[in-house]
């Protein structure tokens, strides 16, 4: 089991968490302009990195506060921790990945 | 069960070739899909200037580590025209390949337990008779007469309230099917090429000519990828995104029991499903993992939650030992629905997105793949299933099918 550390609460089980995939995708700002490619992009195509990935979770079963995390998705090791309206921190110093498709 | 093959069973399958410089076509990925495609492609296309191109070894990646639970039970056309396709090659497969890979059709019981369940599993048997595939929707006490060993008491947290059977449904024996392709594949001369990761590719313009390889460079204007939990590495090297996450999905075996469980028994609802294979181990699996992961193993108690709901529905296996779990990488589409057809780079096809279920698929991915790569145009099959989906909106919704899997 994972153990993660929520932002306001501490090192929890991964048990009380809930995931919720990419991180940092916006909804679109006009969606009425987005082109059926755009909008397919929107909502069915995520990045899916092997290395860091930027990504969401909930703390369903603590404080129920949405953060984002970077997680290594070979190792499943926890990289950064950081409130969802930061910006993505930069990782590339903390590992060689390959962090390609990790960006958005 | 003995060796099916007493004291004959040679030690090498296939040759092991190095690569040649260019082939008429590429498979990327030597799991059942791959060499499905591969045989596919020579059989009913005469290609045969053709390589498997495998970074590790044959079926070392979710062919080796499925539950093998086959059934073409689906619920929409177009699922049930490729599962069912898929059954009927099965039903052919082991006399075309020469190979006994232990093919069972023991029968699926897929187990309701809530009133919309059952009313959800009557509707898909209707759907599934409609399309010609044998399905019936059976009481509690005839879900017992399939398989005596399931716990039909109403004094339980998630009553058995009926279940659809698939007679014709069952398993095989998963890494037998592989090298029953394998040796298919190397005598009518294809090249299996193991050890040999791609890591990029060849292009002109928007067409793609060939691979890099950790092997070196190898030159080929079809090239399909079938990399099942891979995909998404694989066309992010070509340039593009594919609607697929990818997720660890765990399974496990017992210790090696007396035939109890005569059947396949699956229940979406409380999370497990159970066979026992040849041997007599019996074999479960659950649910997929809720994070992205690509490191073939999951969190434990999936497996602890997976058990609990074993427990609930065989109170037999109070006392059976847990012998190893594993887990595989499965790239999930949004829709529960594979992915196989042309991609945004010319000459560059994709077979993916099976996620949790593609075992069962595997000789019908590899036909509709194999029409694909050698005419350039989808077959009727995968016609559906092409990506444009995800832009007009016609998704082939088998979350109910699928379920948690399989
Ligand atoms: C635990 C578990 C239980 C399952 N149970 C069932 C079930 O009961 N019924 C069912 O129908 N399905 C089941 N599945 C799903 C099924 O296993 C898959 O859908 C199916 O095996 C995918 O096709 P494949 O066999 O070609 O995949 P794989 O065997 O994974 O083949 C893909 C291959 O591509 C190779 N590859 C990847 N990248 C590269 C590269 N860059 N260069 C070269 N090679 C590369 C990999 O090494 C791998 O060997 C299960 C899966 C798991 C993990
Ligand atoms: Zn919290």
């Amino acid at each position: 089991m994972l153990q993660i550390e929520c932002p306001w609460c501490g090192l929890r089980d991964e048990t009380e968490y809930k995931y919720g995939g990419q991180a940092h995708v916006a909804y679109p700002e006009d969606p009425s302009a987005l082109s059926d490619e755009e909008w397919a992009e929107y909502l069915f195509f995520r990045d899916n990195p092997k290395g860091p990935f930027a990504e969401r979770w909930v703390h369903t079963g603590g404080c129920r506060k949405w953060f984002n995390a970077v997680r290594d998705t070979r190792t499943y090791e926890f990289l950064a921790v950081y409130a969802n309206n930061e910006p993505r921190p930069d990782i590339s110093s903390l590992t060689g990945a390959d962090t390609a498709g990790a960006t958005a | 069960m003995g060796n099916p093959f007493p004291g004959e069973h040679p030690e090498w399958l296939w040759r092991d070739p190095d690569p040649k410089s260019s082939y008429d076509a590429i498979v990327i990925g030597g799991g059942g899909h791959g060499l499905a495609t591969a045989y596919y492609l020579a059989k009913n296309h005469g290609m045969t200037n053709i390589a498997i191109l495998e970074k590790g070894w044959l079926a070392g990646g979710n062919m080796a580590r499925n539950t093998t639970i086959i059934r073409s039970n689906y619920l929409w056309d177009e699922s049930a025209a490729i599962y069912e396709h898929a059954l009927k090659l099965w039903e052919e497969l082991p006399e075309e390949l020469d190979y006994d890979f232990l093919f069972s059709q023991r029968g699926v019981l897929n187990l309701a337990h809530s009133l919309q369940d059952v009313r959800d599993s009557v509707r898909r048997v209707e759907a599934n008779r409609l399309n010609g595939v044998d399905a019936e929707f059976l009481t509690p006490e005839e879900v017992q007469k399939v398989c005596p060993i399931v716990n039909i008491s109403e004094d339980v947290r998630y009553p058995v309230l009926g279940a659809t059977f698939q007679p014709r449904a069952g398993i095989a024996k998963h890494d037998h099917v592989a090298w029953a392709f394998a040796r298919a594949c190397d005598a009518m001369g294809v090249d299996i090429i193991q050890n040999c990761e791609v890591t990029g590719f060849v292009r002109d313009g928007n067409r793609v000519t060939g691979v890099e390889t950790t092997r070196g460079r190898i030159l080929s204007d079809t090239v399909g990828m079938v990399a099942a939990g891979h995909s998404s590495v694989l066309a992010e090297k070509a340039g593009f995104r594919l609607p697929v996450q990818s997720h660890p999905l765990q399974a496990l075996v017992s210790e090696l029991y007396e035939p109890v469980h005569p059947t396949v028994v699956m229940s979406n609802y409380v999370h497990v499903y159970v066979s026992q294979a040849h041997k007599g181990e019996l074999v479960m699996g659950a649910g997929v993992d809720q994070y992205n992961g690509y490191g073939q193993r999951g969190s434990f108690h999936v497996i602890e939650h997976q058990m609990a709901a074993a427990l609930e529905l065989f109170p037999i296996f109070g006392r059976a030992h847990l012998l190893r779990t594993w887990g595989g990488i499965v790239d999930v589409c949004p829709d529960a629905s594979p992915i196989i057809g042309a991609t945004p780079v010319d000459g560059l096809y994709v077979n993916a997105g099976w996620g949790t279920g593609g075992f069962k698929a595997t000789p019908a991915a590899g036909w509709a793949m194999a029409h694909t790569m050698a005419t350039g145009e989808p077959h009727e099959l995968n016609q559906p299933f092409g990506l444009e989906r995800f832009t007009t909106g016609h998704l082939i919704d088998e979350h109910g099918a699928a379920g948690v899997a399989h």
